[in-house]
């Protein structure tokens, strides 16, 4: 009896040990992902950011010298490529937002029996790769390729004029190759909500232009900030477009970690720029979610 | 932001038709619920009062027919222009609004800027002033469903549709809002239709009751019409529970009909006839029996050479199965008040009952 007892007590406390012990193990492969590949390389990478050149002038050699002033004159001596990279991150992002939402909505609320042949195709371009997408529109968009000679052909530009190796083409490529990071996550928003409500707002005299500025916008709004974010922040470290499709005027901050890790083989000021590429989204990034106010959208 | 045009008066449906692509939802509906009365459309799920209630919404268009308040014809009117509210049968609260902005809502589309007063006053009568600061997804199930009720009370249409709105609800809350439904409807004094297949719920709660099934109104009356002379089977079963023993009509005497079933003659008043040829099915309410032993007096229609089969208590009242000579089961209830005889499983019984309280039917209706 006194055994039966004891057992019975404890058994509402053991699932609860377990199920603890059980989310840790599920955590585990995660966090050790994230420490090997994500925190170990990010302490090796602040360690290198205050290195100055090794007193021998050896290529590649540095030593420890918690210079911080190398993080000012990796921004001064970069200001331009920075602010061009926020700058067409921000262009690129509302680009694809325009594009992305209508898209969206017509196949959460209009596309019926379509909806999931447009969801494989907004997904389609990640069967190839992201390199090889980048360097099909350098073809398409390049001096020899069909919408130069097209548009030359019909007098709508210079002889000698170009797409690639500028701005737009670059700005292009960002909403291209992110447009689908910005599509899903609203599609899923506005696919979760409840059509009654719309009904309901009908209902309570709200036109149909007004149900959506009213209901359905502010409800699709986790999928817009998420949206957003997951376009802004991989097109602002981005140089994949400015290099394949833009030219040394349109390079962005990712273009010059890319040339100072190996090209210039100036390790301390990439490391700096890194972070500071980093710090300057995080920042960016706090400021818009509270500006959004996600907490009140759920 | 369309004023709504000050519509007044009763709502007529005319031969309202309802076709989806295989199969229709409302068969050639007519119907006109009086100016501020509580009406129910009662039956059971598919039966086409839902279809019915949201054309009326204005959130399906009728395939053919009319709909009308009062003088105004609102039968392709957008359901942002009709004076309609409805209360759903899932509450569709803004999840992104606190309860007062909820609320708020039909007034600020109509372009009311000074909203607070309504509000207050509407949030007052639910008696859920002190949540106005929440969000839905804070509020309990009956909260919800009384702030859906005030979100379209405030509005003060001409008419408001009620879907289902307590079926969520567990049966307790649901009694308590029922009064409590029936108490704000004759306080604001605005027509109320309600849908539900519920049959206690709409005979509670409504002045009128239509029963629809198949797309058709089977029957439409008061709540007593309907249960106490029901015209068909159907109405008959989907209201309470009803015996019925073949029988034919033997001669009519002024305003009594005299009728024969299996060998015993009984009575009943010739305005409960409903049926137009001679067989009859004649239906009596379970409660309506008493039972005696036999040889007891007794008065009114009496069925002699019943035998108890089963028994059960249930409460307020015991059910007995009593197996007539003819072999049907017939159900009784009898009041635990103590009223009826000492009976046990086998024991022999009479049944008696007045006979105004037979209702008679086709004998080939269904």
């Amino acid at each position: 009896m006194a055994i039966a007892h004891a057992g019975a007590s404890d058994a509402p406390k053991a699932p609860e040990k377990k199920s603890k012990k059980f989310a840790y193990l599920l955590l585990a492969p995660g966090l050790l992902w994230l420490l090997i590949f994500f925190a170990f390389p990010l302490i090796n990478l602040a360690e290198t950011s205050t290195k100055t050149p090794a007193p021998t002038f050896e290529t590649g050699e540095f030593v420890q010298t918690f210079r911080f002033m190398n993080f000012l004159e990796a921004f001064l001596d970069n200001q331009e490529q920075f602010y061009r990279s926020f700058f067409y991150a921000l262009l690129a992002t509302l680009l694809a937002l325009a594009i992305a939402y209508p898209l969206a909505y017509a196949m959460a609320f209009r596309a019926g029996a379509w909806k999931n042949f447009l969801l494989i195709l907004v997904i389609a371009p990640f069967f190839t790769s992201f390199l090889l997408r980048t360097l099909a529109w350098k073809q398409i968009l390049g001096a020899e390729g069909p919408v130069v000679s097209a548009l030359q052909t019909v007098g709508l530009m210079a002889p000698e004029g170009t797409i690639t190796a500028t701005a737009f083409s670059v700005i292009m490529g960002l909403t291209y190759n992110f447009l689908p990071f910005m599509t899903l996550p609203i599609y899923a928003s506005l696919d979760r909500i409840d059509y009654r409500l719309l009904e309901a707002s009908g209902d309570l005299y709200a036109n149909g232009a007004t149900t959506f500025r009213k209901v359905t916008l502010p409800l699709s709004m986790p999928g817009v900030v998420a949206g957003t974010l997951l376009t802004f922040i991989p097109a602002s470290g981005d140089y994949i477009n400015a290099q394949l499709l833009g030219n040394p005027d349109n390079y962005m901050i990712g273009n010059v970690i890319n040339s100072r890790f190996f090209r210039v083989v100036d390790y301390p000021t990439a490391a700096s720029l890194s972070f500071l590429l980093m710090a300057s989204i995080l920042v960016i990034v706090v400021i818009y979610i509270r500006r959004a106010g996600t907490d009140e959208l759920v | 932001m369309s004023e709504p045009k000050k519509v007044q008066g009763d709502l007529v449906l005319s031969h309202v038709t309802k076709s989806f692509a295989d199969f229709t939802a409302v068969d050639d509906l007519s119907l006109t619920i009086p100016q501020g009365s509580f009406f129910a459309l009662l039956g059971p799920s598919g039966c086409g009062k839902t279809t019915t209630l949201r054309m009326i919404a204005g959130l399906e268009e009728p395939t053919s027919g009319k709909i009308s308040i009062g003088d105004t014809d609102i039968t392709f009117t957008k359901p942002y222009d009709r004076p309609v509210n409805t209360v759903f049968q899932s509450y569709a609260l803004f999840p992104h609004l606190t309860i007062f902005e909820n609320v708020a809502f039909g007034l600020r589309r109509r372009g009311i800027k000074d909203v607070d007063e309504a509000v207050e006053k509407v949030l007052g009568l639910v008696e859920l002033s002190h949540l106005k600061n929440r969000k839905p997804g804070q509020l309990s199930g009956g909260q919800q469903q009384r702030i859906a009720l005030a979100r379209a009370v405030v509005n003060r249409p001409a008419l408001l549709l009620l879907d289902e709105p307590l079926g969520a609800l567990d049966l307790k809350l649901r009694r308590q809002m029922q009064i409590e439904l029936k108490w704000i409807q004759t306080e604001v004094g605005i027509t109320f239709v309600h849908v539900t297949h519920d049959q206690e719920e709409a005979m509670t709660m409504a002045d009128t009751v239509a029963v629809m099934n198949n797309g058709k109104i089977e029957q439409l009356g008061s709540p007593v019409d309907l249960y106490e002379n029901p015209k068909t089977v159907f109405v008959a079963n989907f209201l309470g529970q009803s015996n019925f023993i073949d029988g034919v009509v033997e001669s009519t005497d002024g305003s009594t009909v005299i009728a024969n079933i299996h060998g015993t003659r009984i009575t009943f008043p010739k305005s409960r006839n409903n049926a137009s040829g001679s067989a009859l099915k004649i239906g009596i309410r379970p409660e309506k029996f008493r039972l005696h032993d036999p040889g007891d007096n007794t008065h009114g229609n009496v069925l002699n050479g019943g035998k108890i089969t089963d028994i059960s208590f249930t409460g307020v009242s015991t059910q007995y199965l009593v197996e007539m000579p003819w072999k049907q089961e017939l159900v009784v209830f009898e009041q635990n008040d103590g009223g009826a005889p000492d009976l046990e499983k086998g024991d022999p019984v009479t049944l008696s009952w007045e006979p105004q309280f037979t209702f008679a039917l086709d004998g080939s209706s269904k």
